[in-house]
């Protein structure tokens, strides 16, 4: 209170701006002001609809008004990046109502993916006031010549969403090129605008100019926090007119009481976690939408254009409910937006919380969410869900060292800008805070890579793709290598898609959108799926076409979808989970279908004790299974899993394939699983198992490698002349990974593939603390058919193979028929 | 389709047109009467071509293919060595092999007869090797030769198609190269490290086998045998 008495007022346009409206600015977006004038780093963390947005953009449109007239043009003043891009056409919007209605003259515009060439060239030209784009842009960015000049006036960097943003490759490259702007235009100062989270301190660190301080300190970002606002209402519904199943994604039998709350409502949002998930509530609200509600589907595989409707239509409330995943997240401040509802479990509480956000965008009203559990265990997470939003109990993000494969991406860049000297960017790079440790001979590694590939061999010398200036200054090579460079810039390495499209390949038409060429490669013709909230007949695939006719009125589709999420339940919601299924005397406080359901766990397999661990074995179909339930965390699991397998592996059960989540880890096999020694399966000491070059041999590792080789640009997908997607162009990487670990082990990419491997899976210490805590405490149940317990885990297995080993070997004898006899001579 | 039996070395053999073959785990082609190795699309220096494009792929495919190769003549000591075509990925490849590489292929050409065919990415013959280049050889009652003929035909032995096959399992796949044959004609595997390789159930197979088609698909240490009809549809 004595602060707001102390701080200097709006300037007149801005606070008759705010008395018109009926508003007082808030306390959070004074004191973004205040930072402002003393050019202070900073971090705002708020919840949605908390005026964050104006609180970021506040202390540059005071700027930009009290900026006298100047001799020359000035420069870009501010630019402002978002993770999102539907999230800068929102912005922009929002932010031209105040400056329009100020009257002040600053001219703001947006750059994506999708501005077209002819805006881009003159946004180059003559640079607007405010630029709002992506991280894609602002890499692409870095590699334009010109680039210092253009930025020499820059006063300000908006970093949006940042919680989402800056911890993952995605950051590492956004953080470099935050360094490069450091070097053009040192005033700069950084803006990061971020939700609640657990750790602010990190992102704190990660947005700072100056990192010579690594606690906190003088020179690190300042925080502001915005209002909590009221605690958002979340219920769960576990009392529905249809059964709640013992498995299964899609919330059936809920969707009837969905509808009706639809109904009640003035807009609705209905997550889901997958793409999969939301085709299919869309198609059963669509079937019992007999009140003719428009409802909508919003997700990232459809086409742009109709994202955008779709998007256009919400803005002007014309829809009553929109069945989306998170391609809708983040920060978009559309319509009114009273209801969230969460379609299964939302895998994280921020994950929830951020989607509950999205609800009633006045501060003072709470938000209103459903969760709708899709099947028994989820009632259980959806409780734990709920209890943590009423504790404020948010799941953190690890910080990291910088991926070497993103620098190498952004080396490039740089190379195509201007001339460096080795000595100069290797300290520029220190000054970016995940490559704070960045050591001269990984350095010098990474420019070699980006030159002449890191091989060995000099073979590549002649073909340098970065090349060496009488004074010793890197350039790029021509002007192909840096086209070639700008087509492939990201972080995001995609999925190979392939286009779902009508017509046919004589004349091909109109193009429904995108989907996983690992999902329609396994179609033939006459199969029918589902799409776009249709059911389709495939026909036929040519090159990176599918092509499709609607499947006619009333069919099913044929080829189930894969219902699998690929979100882990957070830890700590694992261990509530595990505490309401041990409480026995809880159990009545559950619903009917949840109380039976553990009942019956009970009386087929076995309740463990908080600390047991119980395992369950049994066979399916042709595989075999070993369910256990360490309820220690997706990655410990991951890793727990590797060794598991690799001691299957030795005794000759053929391990294939894993999964892992939050509370439980299955594997399966050809052999059987019953009779396996669970003692010595578990036992603590690892040495000998020689799980690094177990790991080698995953699919893992190969699709780790597939990713680095992407994003260093080693390999590229996008080549001039070639808009193709990934299986065409693409070289396979398996191949090359192949050859690379025979004869170079320590290549840097291999390096990277392990790194990105250990950090998403390889938890070795850990592993060996939980097999100490388990040691005399397994309790084993041998079943017939599977557990209540391990049919969620078991859905989540998919068909594609997990492990190396002689199982595929053994696949190929079991199904080879009888067709070589056994020679009686011994020929060569 | 005749006969086919299990050789000690873990591959198959047959006979074609009454000529005894052997269908090696490596890939490569074994005809004992006459002491002759056949390896087809080899592919050398496709790393480098693709490096000179500016995609700085592992420049070790070359000896990897190679290490393969004078395996197999370790352990067969052969007479003549036929390389079937694609030998080299492009017309600069053979100004692109380091020292080592030009020294084993000197090397081999030494100790036994060594047969280049031409192929369509290698038409010409390969300069300053050693070694005889033609378009095709014929073996006994066999014609080896780079591309297949596109209708049912005796007796050829071809490459050029790259051919893999699929088999599925326990709800998941195996992907492998493999040879064709029905008995009358043989298509080889691509011997090359980063060669590639096409489906068997792709349209470019179809029409060149009169009879029932079966895949000798290699395994880690054997060939196993698989009738295409049972082969999964894929890529």
């Amino acid at each position: 209170m004595l602060w707001a008495v102390v701080a200097p007022p709006l300037p007149a346009p801005f606070s008759d701006w705010f008395a018109q409206r009926g508003w007082s600015p808030r306390r959070h977006q004074l004191e973004m002001v205040e930072a402002g004038r003393n050019d202070r780093d900073v971090l705002l963390v708020a919840p949605t609809g908390g005026g964050k947005t104006l609180g970021g953009f506040l202390p540059s449109l005071i700027d930009l008004a009290e900026r006298g007239p100047r001799n020359t043009a000035p420069g870009l003043h501010t630019l402002y990046i978002s993770p999102l891009k539907a999230l800068t056409t929102d912005v922009e919007r929002n932010l031209m109502t105040p400056v329009r209605e100020m009257g002040l003259a600053v001219r703001i515009e947006t750059r994506t993916g999708d501005t077209p060439v002819s805006k881009r060239q003159r946004q180059k030209q003559s640079p607007p006031d405010i630029l709002l784009t992506t991280p894609e842009q602002l890499a692409l960015m870095c590699a334009w010549e010109g680039g210092r000049d253009w930025f020499s006036d820059l006063r300000c960097i908006i970093i949006d969403e940042v919680h989402a943003i800056w911890s993952g490759k995605r950051g590492d490259l956004l953080n470099l090129g935050l360094a490069r702007l450091n070097q053009f235009a040192p005033m700069a100062r950084r803006v990061g605008l971020s939700a609640t989270v657990q750790d602010p301190d990190a992102i704190r660190r990660w947005l700072s100019r100056s990192i010579s301080h690594r606690e906190v300190g003088e020179d690190m970002a300042d925080l502001v926090l915005g209002d909590p606002g009221s605690p958002p209402i979340v219920e769960v519904m576990d009392r529905t007119s249809g059964t709640i199943p013992w498995s299964g994604w899609t919330a059936a039998h809920a969707m009837a009481d969905v509808y009706a709350r639809i109904e009640q409502a003035r807009l609705a949002l209905v997550f889901v976690n997958t793409r999969f998930q939301a085709e299919m509530a869309f198609q059963m609200l669509w079937e019992m939408n007999d009140g003719g509600l428009p409802i909508a589907l919003h997700h990232g595989s459809l086409a742009a254009e109709q994202r955008r409707k779709v998007e256009a239509a919400m803005a002007r409330g014309e829809l009553r409910a929109v069945v989306c995943t998170s391609t809708l997240d983040l920060g978009i401040d559309w319509g009114d937006v009273d209801l969230v509802i969460q379609l299964a479990a939302p895998k994280g509480s921020a994950r929830l919380i951020q989607r509950i956000g999205r609800a009633n965008h006045r501060l003072d009203e709470p938000s209103r969410a459903l969760l709708v559990p899709a099947h028994r265990f989820e009632v259980l997470e959806c409780e734990a869900a709920k209890e943590a939003v009423a504790e404020n109990d948010l799941d953190a993000d690890p910080a990291r060292t910088g991926a070497l494969d993103v620098l190498a991406q952004h080396l490039m860049g740089l190379a195509c800008a201007e001339p460096f000297l080795a000595d100069d960017v290797f300290a520029e790079f220190r000054t970016s805070a995940p490559y704070a440790d960045l050591t001269r001979p990984d350095f010098d590694e990474v420019l070699a890579f980006v030159s002449s590939g890191g091989y060995a061999l000099q073979t590549y010398d002649r073909f340098r793709r970065i090349v060496q200036d009488r004074e010793g200054r890197w350039t790029v090579r021509n002007a192909e290598t840096a086209q070639r460079h700008r087509m492939n810039v990201g972080a995001i390495v995609e999925i190979p898609m392939l286009n779902v499209r009508l017509g046919s390949p004589r004349r091909p038409a109109r193009r429904i959108g995108q989907m996983e060429e690992s999902y329609l490669s396994q179609l033939t013709a006459g199969d029918t799926f589902t799409f776009a909230g249709q059911v389709w007949r495939f026909n036929e695939m040519v090159e990176i076409d599918c092509f499709v006719s609607p499947a006619p009125p009333g069919s099913d589709p044929m080829v189930p979808s894969w219902g699998g999420s690929k979100f882990a339940l957070s830890t700590y919601l694992a261990h509530r989970v595990r505490r309401l299924i041990a409480d026995e005397a809880g159990w009545s406080r559950l619903p009917d279908e949840v109380r039976e359901w553990l009942e019956i766990q009970r009386a087929r397999s076995l309740i463990p004790s908080t600390d047991e661990m119980l395992v369950e074995t049994f066979q399916r179909g042709q595989r075999h299974y070993l369910v256990c339930y360490p309820f220690d965390g997706r990655i410990s699991h991951g890793t727990l899993g590797h060794l598991l397998a690799r001691r299957l592996e030795r005794a000759g059960r053929l391990p294939i394939g894993m999964v892992a989540n939050d509370y439980a880890l299955a594997i399966w096999a050809m052999r059987p699983l019953g009779d396996v020694d669970l003692e010595a399966l578990f036992q603590q000491d690892m040495l000998g198992d020689d799980l690094e070059a177990w790991l080698d041999e995953s699919f893992m590792m190969k699709r780790g490698f597939r990713q680095c080789a992407a994003i260093s640009g080693l390999i590229q997908r996008r080549l001039p002349g070639h808009e193709k997607s990934g299986r065409q162009v693409t070289f396979s990487t398996d191949l090359i990974y192949d050859v690379l670990r025979r004869h170079q082990p320590d290549h840097l990419l291999l390096r990277c593939a392990r790194a990105d491997a250990a950090s998403g899976q390889l938890d070795v210490a850990r592993v060996g603390q939980l097999l100490a805590r388990i040691q005399g405490r397994i309790r084993h149940a041998a079943l017939s058919r599977p557990s209540p317990f391990a049919v969620p885990a078991m859905l989540e297995i998919g068909r594609e193979p997990v492990m190396g080993g002689t199982w595929a070997d053994v696949l190929l004898q079991e199904n080879a028929e009888d067709l070589i006899a056994e020679a009686m001579e011994l020929d060569p | 389709m005749n006969a086919l039996r299990r050789s000690a070395c873990g591959g198959c053999q047959l006979d074609l047109q009454g000529e005894r073959l052997v269908a090696r785990v490596s890939g490569a082609l074994w005809l004992p009467e006459t002491r002759t190795l056949a390896a087809g699309d080899l592919h050398l220096e496709k790393g480098s071509a693709f490096g000179a494009r500016g995609q700085l792929l592992p420049p070790y495919d070359t000896a990897a293919t190679l290490d393969r190769l004078l395996a197999e003549v370790e352990a067969l000591t052969p007479e003549r060595l036929v390389l079937m075509g694609d030998s080299f990925h492009d017309r600069g490849a053979v100004g692109r092999l380091d020292q080592v590489a030009v020294a084993r292929l000197e090397g081999l050409s030494q100790r036994l007869h060594l047969v280049w065919l031409s192929g369509n990415h290698d038409p010409e013959p390969p300069e300053g090797l050693a070694g005889e280049t033609v378009d095709q050889i014929r073996i006994g009652s066999l014609i080896l030769t780079h591309e297949p003929s596109p209708d049912p035909v005796e007796g050829e032995v071809a490459g050029h198609l790259h051919p893999v096959a699929t088999v599925r399992g326990y709800g998941t796949r195996v992907r492998r190269r493999c040879f064709l044959t029905d008995g009358r004609r043989m298509i080889l595997p691509a011997f090359g490290a980063y060669a590639g390789g096409l489906n068997v159930t792709d349209p470019a197979f179809r029409g060149l086998f009169a009879e029932a088609t079966t895949a000798l698909i290699m395994g880690d240490d054997r060939v196993h045998a698989m009738p295409v009809a049972r082969l999964t549809v894929g890529v």
